[in-house]
Formats: structure tokens, sequence, C-alpha cells
């Protein structure tokens, strides 16, 4: 049942004397502060929080949480996230006490069984990835990616080349133009496209002995394998310069291809992707990187080591440096590690096949209403266009979006890639069934029978309708204050 | 494990209807040449029983987390409340997506939006984002902020005593542009206002400073903030959320951003992330921040929600134009924060903060009064200090740890970043969770009677 009153603001409920958590009084003396810390730095009074009841801030929360929609709630269809289901297990265990509560400067004898954990996981990724060096240390895939332009640029400094050129295709996500720009390398856009794939002959065209690397997703954002990898990345190394794999659709990848085979020096990976670690309404993520032997001694530190007798934290000898502070989103590596574990080599092709088998699945039943105009087989993602609709009945992809919230799934990503008009990219995971699939197959085929008025006005079901997006960035406001009560 | 749901019947169905002969036959666009043969050399897969009994395992080899606590260095053994973990472990909450989608994610676009809100009231600045990565990282967006801000882009001068892994991330974030990073060095503990005023010049985009700082003490960060805009650069202030319950804030004297490690705002320690990055700054700068950031709107009812708020700044728009990288960021450490937050109040804050700062007093006077250590630095401190151990500071640590403590880290562990960082460096981190019993046995193992 929705509450009416979830909606107020926390501060709003604020009332002067109220409060939840307490600490115990002071065992080592309560004197005067201003005995202990300078009287110029102190505050004359904490900062103006709100102040609540602990079952006001419960009932508070828990109300907000049922405002959205989720993986444990909906099905979540959208391109390109591979919003799959979060094993409940991985959060009891993430939360072991010797686990969750361990100081990243734990003593490396005394964390010996984090740090195996931690080599462990290494090596899965490295043998699925096909490339042999591994560094856990990226906090997300757009780190992963600037951490690893930033291992090619100091090898080819050391190599003493100078090589200023990041190449990408237009269809990128865009945090490969955005990590190329922060690493220092000037940006350049494939923007052909072949029946969706790279066009091999604008790439001729761009590659030269300034092209640092080729940033590329494969399977690609259509949901389609570049069947001319092999031969994208042998142009790429004639030219001496890197293929990074963009690891964002491993899903249908694993444990049939790898990068490393087919060509890439460096990828990434998305451990909250493909490996199960929860969204969290936006992170956190992990975006571990693989690269091939001669890069391996550029990754940043630290990387887990094996010894005699167990296992230590090492800086690789021609190391870039540090990401970031500590080891890396242990909490969200872990996941993955769980899931690997339980899944083995056997589960996790599994996990493609199903994922792929999915997706064509829910692109067949949809083909005559949302046609797909690239490729006759997708893997674990395809881009229906709704551009048909749209001209016979002025229905957009946005109409369709928002309304199949009022039949209880989430919106597919859409206007994305670019090359497809009104595009809906759809990635349906491996963690669905038929039925499933099939409800929103009907959801689709009666949306698009339905009124084009009601559906410019959809969602009419959610907490909210659309919101005015364009009058909230004219004179936006970032924070609560008194006055927007008013 | 089994996650897949569809039954052998099903599937057989579906490939009908795709009209596949297999599951192998849909995998076809993969050229043969870079298909995998078998299966890929992966351990066994395990039962939910039997991977609960191997974690167990490798959890009991992870002593440390059974010692007691002093450890610092920028992640603490802060009280977590219950209610911040069931809040965080609701699905709905860590199951979404990004909230994308305003009228499928107002839960989190709010929680997010009151993330702020405290963030601003916490710090006195006026915007902050909806969060990064972490600390670390925090630092090195702050200071490409800043470059865009004042339009220099080759230099930026940091203290010495911040944290040495945010300084090598800005090293290694700037690795491969034109900029210079210049570090005022700290060998006394703290800044010296002559030394940081001489590093700082028209070219400078900003001063980044923390406070208090990696040994723990409090610098003067209103003097530090005046000395940075004498040249026009911006001042970078790195604080601690648990001192500003009695510290003053970035805010009161004019810092114009502020970052900080949220860990101590009820995150676990979880050997080192995630954890949450904040960023809050002067309102004129927001167009030029890095990362999310919710805003309230309208809906077509007229009724209040929120949306992501200017996201042309954003990768995902504006491409190799953006203000940062940064897509993933750390939502669900972020609704933590706000639930801690919300929990403590100014009171709850200050008393936890209080009791950090007077517990850590007591013990640097009791670990002092050893005859192997001195305290290392002549200044004011809060809730964390270095030690200078006669003995050598890995020997010290080994006798805590004998002993069930763990203190440190040894400063010996980043030996590049500056002369303060010795073989016999240790420090001392003390939060509200440490008993005068604890410490006292502490001291005891170093023959404090």
């Amino acid at each position: 049942m929705r509450n009416k009153l979830a909606t107020q603001s926390l501060f709003e409920l604020s009332a002067a004397g109220r409060r939840a958590t307490t600490f115990p009084e002071s065992d080592v003396g309560a004197g005067p502060l201003d005995e202990l810390l300078p009287a110029e730095q102190l505050a004359e009074s904490p900062p103006p929080l709100p102040e609540l009841s602990e079952p006001t801030v419960v009932r508070h929360f828990v109300n907000l949480s049922t405002l959205n929609m989720s993986v444990d709630t909906h099905f979540y269809p959208l391109g390109s996230c591979t919003m799959k289901y979060n094993p409940k297990r991985h959060e009891r265990l993430a939360r072991f006490g010797g686990i969750g509560d361990l100081h990243p400067y734990a003593h490396p004898e005394d964390s010996q069984g984090m740090l195996a954990v931690l080599y462990d996981l290494q090596e899965m990724l490295a043998e699925i990835a096909g490339l042999p060096a591994v560094s856990l240390h990226p906090a997300a895939g757009a780190q992963g990616e600037l951490t690893a332009l930033l291992v090619a640029a100091a090898w080819f400094r050391d190599r003493g080349e100078e090589r200023t050129k990041v190449l990408f295709p237009s269809s990128a996500h865009g945090t490969n133009p955005a990590s190329a720009a922060l690493a220092g390398f000037k940006t350049v856009q494939l923007n052909k496209s072949a029946g969706g794939l790279v066009d091999f002959d604008e790439l001729v065209s761009q590659v030269d002995d300034s092209t640092a690397v080729f940033m590329i997703t494969n399977p690609n954002t259509l949901g389609i394998f570049e069947k001319e990898i092999v031969r994208i990345s042998q142009l790429l190394h004639d030219h001496g310069a890197l293929v990074y794999i963009d690891g964002a659709n491993m899903n249908a990848n694993v444990g049939i291809t790898r990068p490393g085979d087919f060509g890439g020096d460096m990828m990434h990976y998305n451990v909250h992707k493909t490996f199960t670690g929860p969204h969290g309404a936006g992170g956190p993520g992990a975006g571990p990187i693989a690269v091939r032997d001669f890069l391996a001694d550029y990754l940043p530190a630290p990387v887990v080591q094996k010894t005699g007798e167990g296992y230590e934290l090492a800086t690789p000898s021609r190391s870039i440096g540090r990401m970031r502070s500590f080891f890396g989103n242990v909490g969200i590596l872990l996941r993955g590690y769980f899931y690997l574990r339980t899944l083995g080599a056997s589960g996790l092709k599994d996990v493609a096949e199903q994922a792929v088998l999915n997706a064509n699945y829910l692109k067949a039943k949809l083909a005559d209403v949302l046609p797909v105009p690239d490729g006759e087989w997708c893997l674990h993602e395809f881009v229906a266009s709704a551009k048909r609709v749209k001209d016979e009945r002025g229905i957009t992809a946005m109409d369709i979006a928002k309304r199949l919230l009022d039949y209880g799934f989430h919106a597919p990503t859409v206007y994305f890639p670019l090359v497809v008009p009104e595009a809906m990219m759809i990635e349906p995971t491996e963690t669905e069934s038929m039925e499933t699939l099939d409800c929103f197959a009907k959801a689709i085929r009666t949306i698009v029978t339905e009124d084009p008025e009601f559906l410019h006005s959809a969602p009419h079901t959610t907490p909210i309708s659309r919101p005015d997006e364009v009058a909230a960035g004219r004179n936006p406001v970032f924070r609560w204050t008194p006055a927007c009560d008013s | 494990m089994a996650y897949l749901l569809n039954t052998e019947d099903q599937q057989q169905k579906m490939l009908e209807s795709i009209g596949a002969d297999s599951v192998a036959d849909l995998f076809r666009g993969i050229p043969d040449a870079v298909r995998v043969e078998g299966l890929l050399r992966l351990p066994p897969a395990l039962t939910e029983m039997e991977l609960e009994a191997e974690v167990a395992e490798r959890a009991a080899e992870n002593v440390s987390a059974a010692r007691v606590c002093f450890l610092g260095g920028g992640a603490y053994d802060h009280f977590v409340p219950a209610v911040v973990d069931e809040i965080a472990g609701r699905g709905e909450f860590y199951t979404a997506y990004t909230p994308y989608q305003p009228e499928a994610s107002q839960g989190s676009l709010q929680a997010f939006f009151e993330y702020q809100t405290l963030i601003c009231q916490l710090t006195g600045m006026e915007v902050a984002n909806a969060s990064l990565y972490e600390g670390g990282t925090a630092v090195s967006e702050a200071a490409f902020m800043a470059m865009r801000v004042t339009n220099r882009h080759t230099k930026v001068a940091v203290l010495g005593s911040v944290h040495p892994e945010y300084r090598q991330v800005l090293e290694t974030y700037t690795g491969n542009l034109d900029c210079e990073v210049v570090t005022i060095p700290t060998p006394d503990g703290t800044c010296d206002l002559n030394r940081a005023a001489e590093a700082l010049d028209e070219r400078t985009a900003c001063l980044i400073v923390q406070h208090p700082n990696f040994f723990g003490c409090l610098e003067d960060a209103a003097k530090l903030t005046q000395i940075a805009h004498e040249v026009g650069a911006l001042s970078v202030v790195s604080f601690d959320p648990i001192s500003l319950g009695v510290l003053k804030n970035p805010g009161s004297y004019g810092a114009d951003i502020a970052v900080a490690e949220g860990q101590p705002l009820g995150i676990p320690l979880q050997y080192g992330g995630p954890y949450l990055g904040v960023l809050a700054s002067k309102k004129d700068f927001v167009r030029k921040m890095p990362g999310r950031i919710v805003s309230e709107a309208r809906d077509r009812e007229g009724r209040a929600c929120y949306v992501l708020g200017l996201q042309t700044r954003e990768q995902h728009i504006r491409r190799e134009k953006a203000t940062s990288n940064i897509c993933t960021n750390q939502g669900l450490l972020a609704l933590r924060a706000t639930v801690y937050l919300s929990l403590l109040g100014p009171q709850g804050l200050r008393e936890a903060a209080e009791l950090c700062c007077r517990k850590a007093h007591f013990a640097a006077e009791q670990l002092s009064s050893s005859d192997e250590f001195d305290l290392m630095f002549d200044r004011p401190f809060f809730k964390e200090f270095a030690l200078r151990c006669r003995g050598g500071a890995a020997a010290a640590r080994d006798r805590a740890r004998a002993s069930g403590f763990d203190v440190g880290p040894e400063l010996s562990r980043f030996s590049s970043m500056g002369s303060a960082f010795t073989d016999e460096a240790l420090l001392v981190a003390v939060t509200e969770q440490r008993t005068r019993e604890e410490i006292d046995e502490l001291a005891s193992v170093f023959n404090v009677p």
C-alpha cells in the first residue's frame, strides 16, 4: 500500500530534540574541548542536520524504497546494463566477520584469506579474458578504461613512441571518449556503420602511426559480434597500436569467446553487470582490467602475488601508480568471486547461452511490431526500432518505454545507439523466464495499439508522471531549503 | 548453481520460435577461430553450502578483523547503526539501476537529493553531487574541476600532509597531461604558511589541503584558503566527515571545493571499498562539477519530484567534452551515509566527534608515556596521531598484534612520499568504539603501568 507520507522530505520530519543514535558517556573524562583543540578551530554549534527519531527514519526510507523499480521486484530489460538477478547469498557472505570488517591496512599476514580470494579472482578473470595479467584495482568500468589507457600511454612512452590518438566507433559508450580525453589523448570517432558493424575501410583511413588505441565493444551495442574483429585487431597491431575491448557486453562472451583470443590487448570487466554486483541505484561497481603480458609491468598498484607460503600485495615494476586509495572495490569484487565459484566453467557458459537464447526469443516475439534493422540473430541484446510505429501511429520509442512502466516493466534503454532510429535497446539477461518474456512482448504488442495521446502522457500509474526536465534545468534546485516548503 | 529459469521444454519451444536448431546456432556470428574449445579452466562449481563453508574458512584466516582496531589512515572502525544495514539491504534500493527513469526511481532520487542536502548542511557548502568513487579520486576530480573553473590547466599544488595515496592518485591522473603537481613539504606535521604562499602563483588552479591531515593534525585551513585566493587559485579541502561534529566546516572559512572519504558515515571497512567520494562546492561552480547531481522538478500534475539534473555535463551526452569520465558512482553508499546522518543528527555527530577526539587524546597521552614512544608532531590533532617508535614502527606494530591489537599503518609503507614517512613512524587511530580499558591494555603492552 502506498503511503502518502512517504514523499515528505527528511527535513520536514525534523523536530528539535528528537534523536535516534546515542553514544555511551565518555570513559576518559569530559573536560572542555578547547583544552584539546584550539578554540579558533571549533564550530560554535554542530551542523544543522535534521533531528529525527529512529522509527521515523526507518519508515521514511522503507517508504521511499517502495517508489523504486528494481531487479528484485520487476523485469528490467535495460540494454547494455545487464540487469540480472543478484544472488542473496552474496550479500550474506560479503558481510561475514573477517571480510566485511577487515581494514585495508590489515597486515598481509593477518589477511591471507582475503588475499587468497583476490588472487583466485585475478586468475579466474585472466582465464575468462584470455589475457594473463589482471588488476582488480579500478573502481568501475570507466575507471578501468582510464587505467588501461594510462597503461598504454606509459608503455608507448617507454618505447619512445609518441602516439596521440584514440579511435572508437560512434556506437561506443560515452565513457570511451571521455576516458580517452581524460588520459590526454585526442579522440577520433568513426561515424560509418556497415550493417551495424565497424566500417573497415573507414578504420583503415583513420589508423596511422599516431594511433595509440582502438576502443571497441564486442559484441557491440547492437548486440552483434564484430565478425571482422580479428582483421581489425591485425590492422591495429600492424600499425603498432593496441586494441581495447570494452567489456560491458561480456555477458554474451563468457565461456564462449575471449577478448585475448580475438585480438584484444586490454579490456575491463563490469563486475556489477556480468558478475552480479548489485547496481545500487547507480553504484558501486568494480572495473577490473586484464592485459597482455607485455603490459603487466605497467598495471596500477597493488596486485596480489603468490609467495612461497602465501600471498602478498605487490607493485608492478613499471606501475602507472594508483588510481584510487586502498585495494579496490573489494565488496563488489567478492560478489563476482562468489558468483564464479558457484557457476564453474560449465555454469558460466550456460550464462552466455541462456542470455543469448532469451534475447533472440524476445527479438523474434517482437519482430513484426518492433523490427531490428541489423543482423539476423543477436547475441545478449538487440536494438529494435520504433520508427514504423512512429511513422504510422505517431508513437515514439519514449512513449512505449514510459507506458511499459504502467505494465510493471522497467523501460529499455532508448535512443541509444544513435545509428538506429527510435532505438529501443533490450537486454533481457539469462535470469528471466520465458513466461516473463511472453508477458513483456504482450505488453508491447498492446501498447502499440493504444491511443497515441494516452501514450504521450504515460506513465499513468507510477508515483509521479513525466517530469518537466527542461524546466528543472532552467533554475535547478539541488538541495532542500526551508523555503522549498512554502 | 541454478540461476537459470527456462526448462528444457521451454528452451526447445524458444528455439523453434526463433527458427534456430540449437543454442549453439545462435552464436554462429562468432568466427570459429576465436571460439573457446570445450570449457574454460575454472574451479569446479560449489553449492551454496559448500561456498559458505569455504568462505568461512577464508574469513577466519583474516585474523586482523578479530583484533581491537586502532588502524586508520583514511578508513576507520566507526560504529554502524543497525538501521543503516537494514535500509541499504532492501532490494528495492540495492538492485535498482541508475535512476534515469524518474517515474520508476523516485525512492532513490529523493534519497540522493536528501544526501546532497545533508552534505551541504554538514560542510556549509552550497551544492553537493550525488557521489564519486572514494576519497582519493574525489581529490583528483576536484583538481580537474578547479582547472575548469579557473581555466588554469598546468599546475596544481598539494600539501605533503594530504593522504599519500590521494597524492599518488593525483599524480597518476595527471601523468599523461601537461600539468605539474607541486607538493608542499610538511616535515613538521602541518603546513608552514609561508611555504604554501611561495609555492603558489598565477598559474595554480588550486591548493589541496587535508584537514585534519593524514597525520591526524589540524591544518590552518582558513589561512591556507586565503593564501590560495590571493593568487586566484581555488581552495580544495579534504575533510573527515566525523570531525565536522566539532570543527568549523569548509564553507565557514571560504573553501571552494570540499571533498571527503565518506567511509566513516556508516560504511563497513570491507578491505578498502566500496567507499564514498564526497564532493561539494560553491553553487557558481555546479556546471563544472563531475558526476551525477539530482535536482528538484515538477511532474505534469505539478507535483514536486526529483530527476538527474544538468546531464549535459556528463559523458553519456557530452562524451569527450564531459566534466569527467565517471558513469557508475556510489549510490548505495550515498544512501548509507544519508541514513547514518539522519540517525545521528547534530547531537549524535557531535557526540561521536567528541568521543573520538577525547579517546584519541587519552590514548596519545598513555602511549607517549611509554619509554618506547614519542608523539611525532607537537600539533593539535583530532582522532589520529603519529608515534615515533624508538624500536621501529614495524616492531611496535608486531608487538601490538601479538597481544590482540592492531595499530597503523606504519608510515614507511609510503616512504617515497616525504621525509615524515620514516621507519619509526606509526599512525594510531581511535574511534568512539574504543574503550578506556582497551586503550589501557594497548598501553600496557608497551610497559605503561
